[in-house]
């Protein structure tokens, strides 16, 4: 430090001598410094790097068991039952038929008999749909004694999975014993709606609530949005009102999510008196949080097209309109697209704006329209995770299993779009 | 049934008029005479805009008007003598009749709904006959008007465009118009809600118990809304908790990322940390709800605080600041690369080593891009929702232990919106008073952080 006050004038100064030890040892702590700087970075992504497979190897590990069901072989010899129906009633009308004759009580009863005393309580509660199902598809069962298949308790079907609990995993040994239990894939949790019974309950409601809430956001937020980001970075000229607009896109980017729900709630449901709970007005307040996303990726992609390409077409005659519907904006599509898929990701798995329009109801059957009540699959895990019965942990983990696939499956195709089409100029 | 019909009757009609046009300008082209100045397609949308728009329009006003015409007409009619007067009876009775029309009732509660019944639908039917002529008239005339003008020199493509540019600057105004909706419900509910809870109670008062009672005699009927606690629980988790884990991490990330790391090793980490920030937030909800914050609770009784909450505030911010390293890290990531190289080989020429390069020389640098990014998380994360709901408390306690259950402002927010009560209760509009609060810090947030990081780009550019 003190040889640059010995440049001018004084004799030559003395050469630092790196041999020294002096040297050699600050040398090293200074090495020793960068390491350890360096050994810090490596560890802070490492961290976050095994936060993220710790959220996933807990969530798979959670939830693979939840695409799986325990089932029990329950016989039942009809004609020695409580059931009480009439053939002929049953072929004329069914829905009359199966609902007065009390299935519920003869499946009790018959597991009761099968399995011994408390056998009914072995049973999901929702077995004796199982039975009905049956009945309703071949009605020359009743005459007969018949084995079925049904769901199994959720204390029997913890235990099948290996949860320590002494009381069910007594049963249960009891019941492997006799061959009468299975555990298998239940296609069950792909194709039914929502339940207040773990072990009958499905994810396809929400799935199609999903399906039907982002057809709506894509329909609406996908060409306001395209046709914003042209206008704004192709026509729009320089004034006050180009800077409001833009000023607004750039903020409603920033705005929390649960604000877009408030202005749901307040204009959608309030004012315009639209149905609680629909995938229409979901749909409408996602495009909302949407467009602006689109709005921004799209204007980059449209920006990145060369000028020349524009000066080409206006050359030989084309008007401003035809320039960019012919040229700049299929050159921009590329760009636009990802942008729409990273932001319809984002809505994908958006909760909070759909709790505050009333998505938080039990539905316990698809929608069939887009005015229909129904939920959708973050919701859905919301719910689920709310619940008491233990069964639904592994069921909650399943659900985020099947959104997490659709998410990285978007942005996988976003990636590649991204990869494949991205030119350099 | 019938609008759908009409919509049929008008596009079907444009459609029509769209072909003949531009089966007309092509023959233009085809003959003698100058060469035409549009091209065919541009005349043919010029027939078809001219046919389908005024009549979209009509159609438009009409389904607001007819089912108000058809009320009138039922109430002329003989059977609307049994209507009894004016009041709430009256208005059900109409509404049911409107409903069996529409088909979205199946069966009157009020028999004299079923005698309305059949005069209203007769209204109705020629009420939607009516629409139907008048707006085919309507797109017939200005179909064939239009189609008079069609001519080799005429400037179809001029016309269209106009119209193509209209509808541009409406798609644009869009955004202006959501903003003013946020701005306008956030401010109208607000205002009922201060005209019965004074806005200085609200602001500064320390005691959350927004339960209002059903009866006016039961015990704590007069709800508090003093929302302090739940300001604080909001900072307290989206801007200390979280920040203490996302800023260093963030930050390292992105040194390692930038400085250190091979390309192919960047290239590779860099999608994997930004997979962080596309987790659905209500799965780390269910993370930190179920897996961290046992955890944290067995962890803070091991320690000796006995009243470690399931509902932690440190669960909650945890998860939350793992939630924004990637958008810390990215931030971070473009100041520093924004810093010019020509300092960083400044500082290694003198014999710096690169840690020392960073931590004196890059990082000093970018502070100003990293400061606005930090600024942004911290907007990001106060107004997260679904990782609190799940994860943090209901109680509005007023304290700085993070093994405590906090609220926050989000999660007061869904859980006022979320039951079944009346809307006018103070209960329901608190929910509005909060979301303002939200939307205007949020807002200052983004304005100040962005004009730093303006500014300091600016700087180097």
């Amino acid at each position: 430090m003190n040889s640059t006050a010995a440049v001018a004038g004084s004799p030559a100064r003395k050469p630092t001598d790196w041999k020294a030890d002096v040297m050699q040892k600050r040398i090293r702590r200074r090495y020793a410094a960068e390491r350890r700087f360096k050994a810090l970075g490596l560890g802070a992504v490492l961290l976050s790097v095994a936060f993220l497979a710790f959220l996933l190897v807990t969530m798979v590990g959670n939830g693979a068991r939840g695409f799986t069901q325990t089932e029990l072989k329950l016989p039942i010899d009809f004609p020695h039952s409580t059931l009480m129906i009439d053939p002929a009633q049953l072929a004329s009308d069914p829905d009359q038929a199966l609902a007065s004759a009390d299935i519920e009580g003869a499946v009790a009863a018959a597991a009761d008999a099968a399995f011994g005393e408390g056998g009914a309580r072995m049973l999901s509660d929702g077995a004796w749909l199982t039975v009905q199902d049956a009945i309703r598809k071949d009605p020359n069962l009743i005459n007969g004694k018949t084995e079925f298949w049904v769901p199994a308790s959720t204390a029997i079907d913890l235990a099948a999975k290996g949860q320590p609990a002494p009381e069910p995993k007594a049963a249960y040994e009891k019941l492997k014993a006799t061959n009468a239990v299975k555990t298998g894939f239940n296609p069950g949790f792909l194709t039914k709606a929502d339940s207040t019974d773990p072990t009958v309950v499905g994810i396809w409601g929400a799935f199609k609530g999903s399906l039907l809430t982002m057809l709506v956001t894509i329909g609406l937020a996908f060409p306001i949005g395209v046709l914003s980001a042209l206008y704004l970075e192709e026509y729009a000229p320089r004034n006050r009102w180009t800077d409001l607009i833009e000023v607004s896109i750039n903020n409603l980017a920033a705005v929390p999510s649960i604000i877009f729900g408030l202005l749901g709630l307040a204009v959608f449901l309030n004012t315009m008196g639209m149905p609680r709970s629909a995938p229409i007005v979901g749909g409408l307040t996602l495009a909302l949080m949407t467009m602006p996303v689109i709005v921004i990726a799209g204007r980059n992609a449209i920006k990145s097209v060369p000028p020349s390409i524009r000066d080409a077409a206006l050359g030989i005659g084309a008007s401003p309109v035809q320039v960019v519907f012919h040229h700049v904006l299929p050159l921009a599509l590329p760009g636009i697209l990802t942008g729409t898929i990273i932001g319809m990701a984002r809505a994908l798995g958006e909760t909070a704006p759909l709790l505050m329009i009333g998505m938080r109801a039990f539905i316990s059957a698809p929608p069939s329209g887009l005015t229909d009540p129904a939920t959708v699959l973050p919701v859905q895990i919301f719910l689920w995770s709310d619940e008491v019965s233990r069964g639904f942990v592994e069921k909650t983990s399943a659900a985020i299993i099947v959104l997490l696939a659709f998410l990285l499956a978007m942005n996988g195709v976003a990636i590649y779009l991204r990869n494949k089409f991205e030119r350099r100029w | 049934m019938s609008l759908a019909v009409l919509l049929a009757v008008i596009l079907g009609l444009g459609a029509i008029g769209y072909f003949a046009a531009r089966a007309r300008a092509a023959a233009f082209s085809r003959g003698p005479g100058p060469r035409p100045h549009s091209l065919p397609g541009h005349h043919g949308w010029y027939v078809a805009l001219w046919a389908a728009v005024p009549a979209l329009l009509f159609v438009a006003v009409w389904s607001q008007v007819a089912p108000g015409l058809a009320t009138d007409a039922m109430l002329a009619s003989p059977a609307a003598q049994a209507l009894p007067p004016a009041g709430m009876e009256r208005d059900a009775i109409l509404n049911e009749v409107a409903g069996l029309a529409s088909g979205t009732l199946d069966a009157a509660f009020n028999p004299v709904s079923n005698t309305l019944l059949p005069a209203y639908q007769a209204a109705h039917t020629r009420y939607g006959v009516i629409g139907l002529v008048l707006a085919a008239i309507l797109a017939l005339a200005g179909g064939l008007f239009a189609w008079t003008r069609l001519r080799p020199d005429f400037r179809a493509r001029t016309r269209v465009e106009r119209v193509v540019m209209a509808f541009l600057l409406v798609a644009s105004l869009i955004a202006i118009l959501t903003t003013a909706g946020i701005v306008a419900s956030l401010l109208f509910e607000s205002m009922r809600f201060f005209s019965s809870v004074s806005p200085i109670e609200f602001l500064f008062g320390t005691v959350w118990s927004p339960q209002t009672a059903i009866r006016a005699d039961q015990v704590g009927s007069s709800g508090a809304f003093g929302a302090v606690p739940l300001f604080w629980g909001t900072i307290f988790i989206g801007a200390i908790i979280a920040m203490a884990v996302a800023i260093p991490l963030g930050l390292m990330t992105a040194i390692y990322l930038t400085q250190y790391a091979r390309p192919a090793v960047r290239r590779w980490l860099k999608p994997i940390l930004e997979m962080l920030a596309g987790v659905p937030t209500v799965v780390y909800g269910y993370f930190a709800a179920l897996t961290l914050a046992p955890l944290i609770r067995e962890f803070g009784q091991a320690i000796g605080i006995a009243s470690a909450s399931s509902e932690s505030a440190l669960a909650a911010g945890l998860v939350m600041g793992v939630m924004i390293i990637p958008f810390v890290s990215s931030m971070a990531d473009d100041s520093i690369t924004a810093v010019p190289q020509a300092m960083r080989d400044g500082s290694l020429a003198m014999g710096a080593t690169t840690s020392e390069t960073i931590k004196k020389v890059l990082v000093p640098a970018a502070l100003p891009g990293v400061v606005g990014g930090v600024l942004l998380a911290v907007s990001r994360a106060i107004g997260e929702t679904m990782i609190v709901v799940m994860a943090a408390g209901l109680a509005a306690n007023l304290t700085a232990n993070p093994f405590a259950s906090v609220t926050t402002v989000t999660t007061q927010i869904v859980q006022l919106l979320t039951g079944d009560q009346e809307f006018d209760s103070p209960k329901t509009l608190a929910a509005f008073a909060l979301g303002l609060v939200l939307f205007v810090v949020t807002l200052l947030l983004n304005i100040v952080a962005l004009r730093v990081v303006k500014k300091y780009r600016e700087a180097y550019e």
